[in-house]
């Protein structure tokens, strides 16, 4: 997908420290990343990584202890949350209860004075944007948490804000609606062309929704990429843990370099990349994706074995011991179907989806 | 079944006596008496003659001259008016100091929340007589605040800024003795008030003042209209500030009601006035159950 590349969001080492003294707590630390326009970028991680912080400081509802942001190249700090050009979806929709829909979605855009007729006009659009059009003259309270979704949504939206933040707008809804909201999310961001910066928690909703994902942990961001470089090379095994299922092996470095040899606890030798930072005899961790493990019935004796098969529908799930080491993968149904628990197995590790990774 | 029934209404009853108690003796039987008393008939030694008579509602409006003509007296209406319009004042007075207050109460942390709550309730300690007297000190002639102005020079020693026995030191009296009735009932809808909203608002541009009277104001409402009847009521009834304060120079209400059962032994006279305050009242708070079930829509 082309995007263009100028810079919409600019975090430079922001750090955000919450009370003061013993009990101050760093909830960001000199955190840097750039967001680019018209994109779909998403900040990704456990429930008090900074996540939600981070977003907040964009927005102007927390001051920043250290470091700047700036928006579109104007710097933003010194400007209060009703002054920046930014609009928010709240995880809770912040409906305004005693407004009805037209009116919730209005408020921004009267605030910004525009004419009657630009209002109605507007509202009316970006309510049929949300398909909602249908339930202007509602209270907040007679609509479904899809529906005020929605609402919450085109009420954001509704001004045309240069960068629009969602705080997990789909974390309320349940899975169906969840899965649904998802494509319109994203057909929604390429519609407007809006820059959207999505926070969640939920490896998935980042997976299939990013232009870019920025994996944060602790307060810090550990690796910022597309989603298929978060997924297929993570910088460290927090994103590799985090996002999907990885098998972490230890193992020993036999020879270093581009055609490097390692053995694993496994008790298999295999061959990858090892950077010329590993000695030879250093211990080291080897990360590979489930689906990515390959194996065959054994011919003759072997050392590893089919501990647990889980189906899973069009999947199987298959839990491999090999030396007092569990392997986990994943393979297609049909072919999983000529394994069964018990089998003695030759397992094989492709070179290149399998790699070191850092702890 | 039907027995069954019979029998749980019957424990009901039994299960609510002491509402029943409690209200028939402290709430409904005292305001029969009061509604008894308002139309017998006077004597002149206190208490009344046990004889059905509407004079006490009829001296509210009209006078018996001396040739027992009845004319109409506007006098009581005078007093009723004055008390009404003096209640009202305070009552916004009240409203405007303590709705501040109470957000900036809510929007503390927690311990200081607790602390600035306790503190506003603590002249609920000390009897309304003693700290009425005081406000006496405070603004009376060679009080706190004439000396404090001869002191630095801006009056002369002998010159009085006269602040007692006027209509202001009525209001300020009545604000003091009441504004803890605002500010509470309003504190408790900011508490309840989501800070979302609030975010939510000024994400959408809303600068201060617009937040305030767009999104605050119509979401504490019950609060502040609440605490303004809880202000307003026991204003009108007052009479220590309007005694202490307004000198009695100008009758109030309460003070009128006090008046004919302690000193005029106009016992029916005195109920009746009672009944009619009673009944605007309950006229207020009607209007206000109201709007709270039209809120109670939407929150």
């Amino acid at each position: 997908m082309a995007r263009s590349r100028i810079s919409a969001i600019d975090v430079q080492d922001v750090t955000k420290v919450y009370g003061a003294g013993d009990n101050s707590v760093k909830a960001l630390d000199s955190a840097n990343l750039t967001i680019f326009d018209n994109e779909f970028f998403t900040l990704l991680g456990p429930s008090g990584c900074g996540k939600t912080t981070l977003l907040r400081l964009i927005a102007g509802f927390e001051d920043i202890t250290e470091g700047k942001i700036n928006l579109f190249n104007e710097e933003l700090i010194s400007l209060p949350p009703n002054k920046r050009p930014v609009n928010t979806v709240f995880q809770q929709y912040a409906l305004f209860p005693h407004l009805d829909v037209f009116e919730n979605i209005a408020f921004g855009l009267r605030r910004l004075n525009k004419s009657n007729s630009f209002v109605d006009k507007r509202t009316k659009d970006v309510l049929e944007l949300v398909q909602m059009q249908d339930f202007i003259n509602r209270k907040p309270n007679q609509l479904s948490g899809g529906q005020q979704q929605r609402i919450a949504l085109a009420r954001a939206l509704a001004p045309e804000p240069k960068v629009l933040l969602l705080d997990e707008p789909l974390s309320a809804l349940d899975l169906k609606l969840r899965q649904a909201m998802r494509f319109e999310l994203k057909n929604l961001q390429q519609e407007t062309g809006i820059t959207f910066v999505f926070v969640t928690h939920d490896q998935e909703e980042a997976l299939t929704m990013s232009d870019r994902i920025a994996v944060i942990n602790e307060g810090q961001i550990q690796q910022i990429g597309e989603p298929e470089v978060i997924y297929e090379k993570p910088r460290n095994q927090f994103v590799a843990n985090f996002i999907g299922e990885a098998n972490l092996i230890p193992g020993k470095c036999i020879k270093n370099g581009k055609d490097g040899l390692c053995k694993l606890s496994t008790g298999q030798d295999i061959n990858l990349e090892i950077p010329l930072s590993f000695k030879k005899g250093e211990h080291l961790t080897v990360f590979i994706r489930p689906e990515r493990v390959k194996f065959n019935k054994s011919k003759g004796s072997s050392l590893s074995k089919i501990q647990e098969f889980t189906y899973l529908g069009n999947a199987a799930h298959i839990q491999i011991i090999s030396n007092n080491q569990i392997i986990n993968a994943t393979l297609p149904i049909d072919k999983a179907k000529t394994f069964h628990k018990g089998d003695e197995i030759d397992i094989e590790f492709p070179k290149s989806f399998s790699q070191i990774i850092n702890s | 079944m039907n027995i069954q029934g019979e029998n749980k209404s019957k424990n009901n009853f039994i299960g609510l006596m002491p509402l029943w108690l409690v209200m028939g003796i402290f709430m409904v039987g005292p305001l029969l008496v009061m509604a008894f008393v308002s139309v017998m008939e006077s004597n002149s030694y206190g208490g009344i003659h046990l004889k059905f008579d509407l004079s006490g509602y009829r001296q509210i409006l009209f006078d018996t001259n001396l040739f027992d003509v009845m004319e109409f007296n506007p006098a009581y209406i005078i007093i009723i008016g004055r008390s009404f319009l003096l209640a009202l004042g305070a009552t916004i007075i009240s409203l405007i100091l303590g709705f501040p207050v109470a957000y900036y109460i809510s929007r503390q942390k927690d311990n200081v929340k607790n602390l600035l709550i306790f503190l506003v309730t603590i002249p609920f300690w000390t009897n309304l007589l003693i700290r009425t007297f005081a406000w006496i000190i405070i603004l009376g002639k060679d009080g706190v605040i004439e000396n404090s102005f001869t002191f630095i020079g801006v009056l002369d020693d002998d010159d009085s800024l006269n602040l007692m026995y006027t209509n202001s030191a009525i209001l300020i009296g009545l604000v003091y003795s009441y504004i803890p009735l605002m500010v509470l009932p309003i504190y408790s809808s900011m508490e309840k008030l989501d800070i979302r909203l609030i975010e939510a608002a000024s994400d959408l541009y809303s600068s201060r003042l617009h937040l305030i009277s767009k999104i605050i104001l119509p979401l504490t409402l019950p609060g502040i209209i609440g605490g303004s009847i809880l202000v307003f009521v026991p204003s009108l009834g007052a009479f220590i500030a309007p005694d202490l304060l307004g000198g009695g120079k100008k009758l109030l209400l309460g003070s009128l009601i006090q008046f004919q059962f302690a000193y005029a032994r106009n016992w029916p006279f005195g109920a009746a006035i009672a009944m009619v305050l009673l009944a605007i009242i309950v006229l207020i708070l009607y209007f206000n159950a109201r709007v709270n079930k039209k809120h109670e829509k939407f929150n």
